[in-house]
């Protein structure tokens, strides 16, 4: 079986049916089980999310980037000092980055208050963390490869029937 | 005043499509789900379409040379070095074309005289014996059968020879069977081809779309590869449809006389598609893999669901249809389409839409989303168990 094509089919819908996978990967049901299950074990599929719009809804998230400056630590480098900071649930995303800060952390809050209060009597607070840097999110465009925003039309200008 | 008279009789001897007729009655239909287009469902990758943009913002809009920006021509044959490791000329041996379809054109009025005959493989695409036709020449045509899942046999070949055969048109991947030529296939029938000295016009259009064997060009085949014009095109590997572009490889004396029609009736291709071209072959391999991948997904659910139905349908290998043999409903081709669409609202293409041994298949396109699909086929599964019953 191509996992890729397997990983493909699940990225583009988490919720396809076992029957319909097996089907598309001209496999049996029992061996995509078996498979699925492996990369689940070995942190290959490390989850099966929902891309939801909250601006769609009536509930209000906010969310921001938030640019850390740390020290790294003799031993451990950016790590201890990362996991400090993933470990709030606030932060939904972490990256170490080159470049002119360390970290990039996306943070997610139910009001600007909220995300801001966590930033600077949590995130700042930190030992080892020597700056940040907070952006708000105005406008989400596209996120996971999906785009939220409406710009193209529907291919409903297709031929029914062409040779 | 009778304006049919005044028509030239060689344009009075085209058979008008066979796809018309029921494109003409689908149309008219309400919610018809379709599985009837041959064009990849994939809009053109964004590089391809910001480049052409941009083109047009940088005033990029006059005529290119005839025979295409030399940019793109040295592109084309870059690309097919690289990916199947046959060498052209980009100024020699390459015309940019309006289409896949300009490109048949060409090289079928460049080497025809009245008279000639055209080896046509069928079932096969619709526009080749009318293309035949517009030549002056005679198409004579081979029957392709199911049990070699479509391929050109050396015995077939051997028994459609004359000596009035001057060139033969192949399409492989297919279009519409899927059908498809391995190395170790073409290898049987080159001996025949150098022997006769015949030409080979091969369709190309879908070298991309190959899932299991990497594609095989006959041009491969050193000891013919001057007998060989190819016709290939964007349409289909970077989902360009609209764009209408393509292109022709061949030798220096072909490319010479191709391009001499070319000139006169098509200038040059539209320079913002040959931009948007240029970029699509330095950078989209990726875009044209995840399409590739994704089509072999939507085949191989397609073919089981055909199977499952009890329609019996080899897994092609390239290309995006499939052919269901529905002779085990006793329904011909056209009736089963016709009904299929009365009663579930579902658009294939009858087989006989692409030659008389086609009868008995239905042509599906599976250049739609895995979700429209299982839809599409569950209906016809309903249609199906209803005409068994």
């Amino acid at each position: 079986m191509e996992d890729k094509l397997l990983l493909n089919l699940l990225q583009k819908n988490a919720r396809m049916k076992i029957t319909d996978l097996a089907a598309a990967l001209d496999e049996s049901k029992d061996h995509v089980i078996e498979r699925l299950t492996e990369l689940e074990k070995e942190k290959v599929i490390c989850g099966y999310y929902t891309i939801v719009n909250w601006d769609r809804t009536n509930n209000e998230i906010v969310t921001a980037l938030i640019e850390i400056n740390a020290k790294p630590e003799r031993d451990y480098g950016y790590d201890r000092i990362a996991s400090h900071i993933y470990k709030f649930d606030e932060v939904d995303t972490m990256y170490l980055l080159s470049g002119s800060f360390d970290f990039l952390a996306v943070v997610k809050g139910r009001t600007m208050q909220e995300a801001a209060y966590f930033v600077a009597s949590k995130l700042a607070s930190i030992e080892g963390v020597t700056g940040t840097q907070t952006y708000f999110v105005l406008k989400q465009y596209k996120n996971n490869g999906i785009v939220l925003v409406e710009d193209e039309e529907d291919k409903n200008d297709r031929l029914v029937v062409l040779a | 005043m009778n304006y049919e008279d005044m028509l030239s009789d060689r344009v009075k001897t085209i058979k008008p499509s066979g796809i018309r007729k029921f494109f003409d009655l689908a149309s008219q239909m309400e919610g018809v789900i379709s599985l009837g287009v041959g064009e990849p469902d994939f809009t053109t990758p964004w590089a391809i379409r910001e480049a052409a943009i941009y083109s047009i913002e940088k005033g990029k809009t006059f005529y290119t040379a005839n025979q295409g920006l030399l940019e793109l021509r040295i592109e084309i044959c870059k690309y097919f070095k690289r990916r199947f490791n046959v060498s052209y000329d980009p100024v020699d041996n390459c015309i940019v074309t309006v289409g896949g379809s300009e490109g048949i054109d060409i090289a079928i009025r460049s080497i025809l005289n009245p008279g000639d005959e055209m080896i046509v493989l069928n079932p096969g695409y619709v526009a080749y014996i009318p293309g035949v036709e517009l030549a002056g020449a005679t198409p004579v045509t081979i029957q392709l059968r199911e049990e070699d899942e479509f391929k050109l046999t050396p015995d077939l070949l051997k028994a459609a020879i004359t000596p009035k055969t001057k060139a033969i048109l192949i399409n492989y991947p297919s279009n519409p069977t899927g059908g498809f030529m391995t190395r170790e296939d073409y290898a049987k029938i080159v001996p025949i081809i150098k022997e006769s000295g015949i030409i080979v016009l091969s369709d190309e259009i879908y070298a991309e779309l190959s899932y299991e064997e990497e594609f095989c060009s006959i041009a491969e085949f050193d000891e013919i590869k001057d007998q060989v014009i190819i016709v290939s095109g964007f349409s289909k590997a970077f989902a360009m449809t609209g764009w209408r572009l393509g292109y022709v490889l061949a030798n220096k004396t072909f490319t010479k006389a191709m391009n001499k029609i070319h000139q006169f009736v098509i200038m040059s291709a539209p320079s913002p598609a040959q931009y948007g071209a240029v970029e699509g072959l330095k950078h989209c391999d990726k875009e044209v893999e995840m399409m590739r991948d994704s089509y072999k997904t939507r085949r191989n659910f397609v073919v089981k669901a055909f199977n499952d139905m009890g329609l019996k349908t080899f897994k092609p290998q390239g290309a995006f249809y499939v052919f269901p043999c529905i002779r085990s409903t006793g329904l011909t081709s056209d009736e089963f389409c016709e009904k299929l669409l009365e009663d579930q609202k579902v658009a294939c293409v009858p087989g006989t839409a692409f030659g008389d041994a086609g009868e008995g298949f239905i042509r599906v396109s599976y250049a739609y989303s895995l979700e429209e699909l299982k839809v599409a086929t569950e209906k016809i599964k309903l249609f199906v168990d209803k005409v068994r019953d």
